[in-house]
């Protein structure tokens, strides 16, 4: 293979990789600091991916109306299509958040999945919102007349890992804040923290929140990087379960284990079991997804049982002022 | 309408089959099991299997009872589904939720591995079977008997009604008669009070998941024949399951079976105004109008 066809297969790679951790460091916020169990992340993935959408594209005019409907089109920059998605999301989390952070755990997990799979059907039945099933196409791309189109990736790959470090570094500051600690003190101990006066609820809401705004960052990266978005994309296996996956195997509570895992998940996932699955026999070839996300369920088996901490484990320092 | 309300019926008995099951393993077990509803997709493909490929190839007769769209052939898939997938899910607690157990995981560690299975059954019977929609006997509309009130029923769902009825009445005698019935009502109760009165847990748990699994392959072989057999049929099941239970109280084997006939009569009556593929964010908004106004449950039960 001639290496500039390699160099350009690692850099979309790279791109979606980066999209992901993006994904994994929200998720780490809520799970592997605050103990929130949100499996419903297709769910902000689709509604930030929309919400970008809509903002950056112009509503269709005259015969392409015919064919595209979207509910509006405001035409303004990549910027500020990612912010709304961010905004968005965090108003989600909120009506999310409400009723269920009172209640025992796994009833946010329930509501998420729920609120996924509306989402999802909704996107693909309101035709008026946007366009149904087919889905928004030819969303802008930020910087796209800088360079020649055939290597416009490689500008994209350093927009999505600046907004990563972004990301990264506010979560690495405010998770070692007093605010950080104290969601910390919540997820080890519940009644211990309440009883030093914290308010559990606003705490737990304002993770769910900050996560969510980040998957819905993401969404936008996500949109904007395929230029076309459907509601098929955003199913609980590449929308929610890799991002589990991927958090699992870094290590919760790690912002870099994070990122690591969405890195070594998405390497296994898009290029390892690429070359298992050329090996197998014809018949079985159009089932090959099937038996990539089966083994990338057994991975997580595997981790949850003999590696519950991930490759990397929870960071111990807790404060910036002692090492 | 009134036909709608007598399909909800039909369709929420199914669902109480496996709410009724995810009931018993959230009392006992204290978790929740997102792999419920794949146990329920796997007894419908076990019973797929057996009716097309073994059951033709060992010579059993394809003939059909009266009216009914199946014969023996489903007589005996049925409770021979109900018994694998009793062992296979007894088999996946030994694997994966046992292990977790002793090193004292939490409920949530134990969801989400529940989760990894659930997504490992559904990849499995895509590898086997497809991603297509396939029946038990394609193409065979049987004539509706019509009731009054302009009610039209297959008799195959009258034969479902019937069966999950007895299903609950065999379940009702033995968890009030038997000793064990009355070793899993205890541990549901106060597990670490069971277990200090001498009650083998670790048996009332493979009980659990017995029962468990057999009452899944049985509601989803039921909606096999009703409606037809897809790898996400118990995907979308999960959010009426859930709905239903936390509707009727977690752990209230009673209170789940009103959920599920309530979850199914919201979903049906639904299609009248609203496109059927929007039947699981039905169950959705119900489960989340529960949670804020009733989150222990229509009945009240112990715990939040």
């Amino acid at each position: 293979m001639e290496i500039w066809g390699v160099i350009a297969y690692l850099v979309s790679w790279a791109i979606m990789a980066g999209i992901f951790a993006v994904f994994a460091l929200g998720l780490n916020i809520q799970w592997g600091y605050t103990g929130l169990f949100n499996i419903g992340i297709a769910g902000f993935f689709c509604i930030g991916a929309y919400t970008s959408a809509l903002i950056t594209t112009a509503k269709p005019t005259g015969v392409y109306a015919e064919y595209v409907q979207q509910i509006f089109g405001l035409d303004l920059p990549f910027i500020l299509g990612v912010l709304g998605a961010a905004l968005v999301c965090g108003f989600i989390a909120y009506l999310i958040g409400y009723p269920t952070l009172r209640l025992r755990e796994d009833y946010l997990a329930i509501a998420t999945i729920g609120i996924a799979e509306t989402f999802r059907l909704f996107f693909n039945n309101e035709h008026w919102l946007a366009n149904g099933p087919r889905g928004l196409m030819g969303l802008p791309q930020p910087l796209q007349g800088l360079v020649d189109p055939r290597h416009y990736n490689y500008i994209y790959l350093i927009i999505v890992l600046a907004i990563m470090v972004v990301i990264y570094l506010s979560i690495e500051r405010a998770i070692r804040s007093p605010w950080g600690r104290v969601l910390r003190a919540i997820r080890e101990d519940e009644v211990a923290s309440a009883m030093s006066g914290k308010d559990i609820f606003k705490f737990k809401m304002q993770s769910l929140i900050f996560g969510s705004m980040i998957m819905g960052v993401g969404g936008a990266l996500y949109a904007h990087y395929t230029k076309a978005i459907s509601p098929d994309v955003f199913t609980p296996l590449l929308g929610t379960f890799i991002i589990w996956v991927m958090l699992m195997a870094g290590g919760s509570g790690n912002n870099k284990g994070a990122i690591l895992g969405a890195f070594v998940i998405w390497f296994i996932w898009a290029i390892g079991t690429n070359f298992l699955t050329d090996l197998l026999p014809y018949t079985l070839k159009a089932r090959a997804p099937y038996i990539r996300f089966l083994i990338i369920g057994i991975l997580l088996e595997i981790i949850l049982i003999y590696r519950p901490q991930g490759l990397m484990g929870e960071e111990k320092r807790v404060s910036k002022m002692i090492d | 309408m009134p036909e709608l309300i007598v399909y909800g019926i039909v369709l929420g008995s199914i669902i109480a089959l496996g709410a009724i099951g995810l009931t018993l393993v959230y009392g006992i077990l204290r978790f929740a099991n997102f792999a419920h509803g794949d146990l329920l997709t796997t007894g419908a493909y076990i019973a797929l299997f057996l009716v097309t490929g073994l059951f033709p190839w060992l010579g059993i007769p394809d003939t059909t009872f009266g009216s009914l769209s199946f014969g023996w052939r489903m007589a005996l898939a049925f409770p021979i589904a109900m018994v694998c997938v009793a062992m296979a899910s007894i088999l996946f607690d030994r694997i994966l939720y046992r292990p977790l157990r002793k090193k004292r995981s939490g409920p949530v560690i134990m969801a989400m591995s529940a989760l990894g299975a659930s997504f490992i059954i559904r990849m499995i019977v895509l590898i086997l079977w497809g991603a297509d929609s396939l029946f038990y006997r394609p193409g065979v509309l049987r004539p509706a008997i019509e009731l009054p009130l302009e009610i039209k029923i297959r008799p195959d769902q009258i034969l479902i009604l019937l069966t999950v009825l007895s299903l609950v009445v065999i379940l009702y005698l033995f968890l009030q008669r038997t000793k064990m019935g009355k070793a899993m009502r205890a541990t549901a109760d106060n597990i670490e009070l069971a277990r200090v009165s001498g009650i083998d847990t670790e048996r009332v748990i493979i009980w659990t998941w017995g029962i468990g699994g057999a009452l899944a392959a049985a509601g989803g072989v039921l909606y096999g024949i009703d409606v037809q057999l897809h790898p996400y049929m118990g995907w979308n099941f999960l959010l009426p399951l859930f709905a239903a239970t936390i509707l009727g109280g977690i752990g209230n084997m009673y209170g789940a079976l009103i959920g599920g006939l309530i979850m199914g009569v919201a979903q049906q009556v639904s299609t009248a105004y609203l496109l059927p593929t929007y039947k699981p964010a039905i169950a959705f908004i119900v489960m989340i109008l529960i949670l804020l106004f009733r989150p222990r449950g229509i009945f009240g039960g112990r715990r939040a």
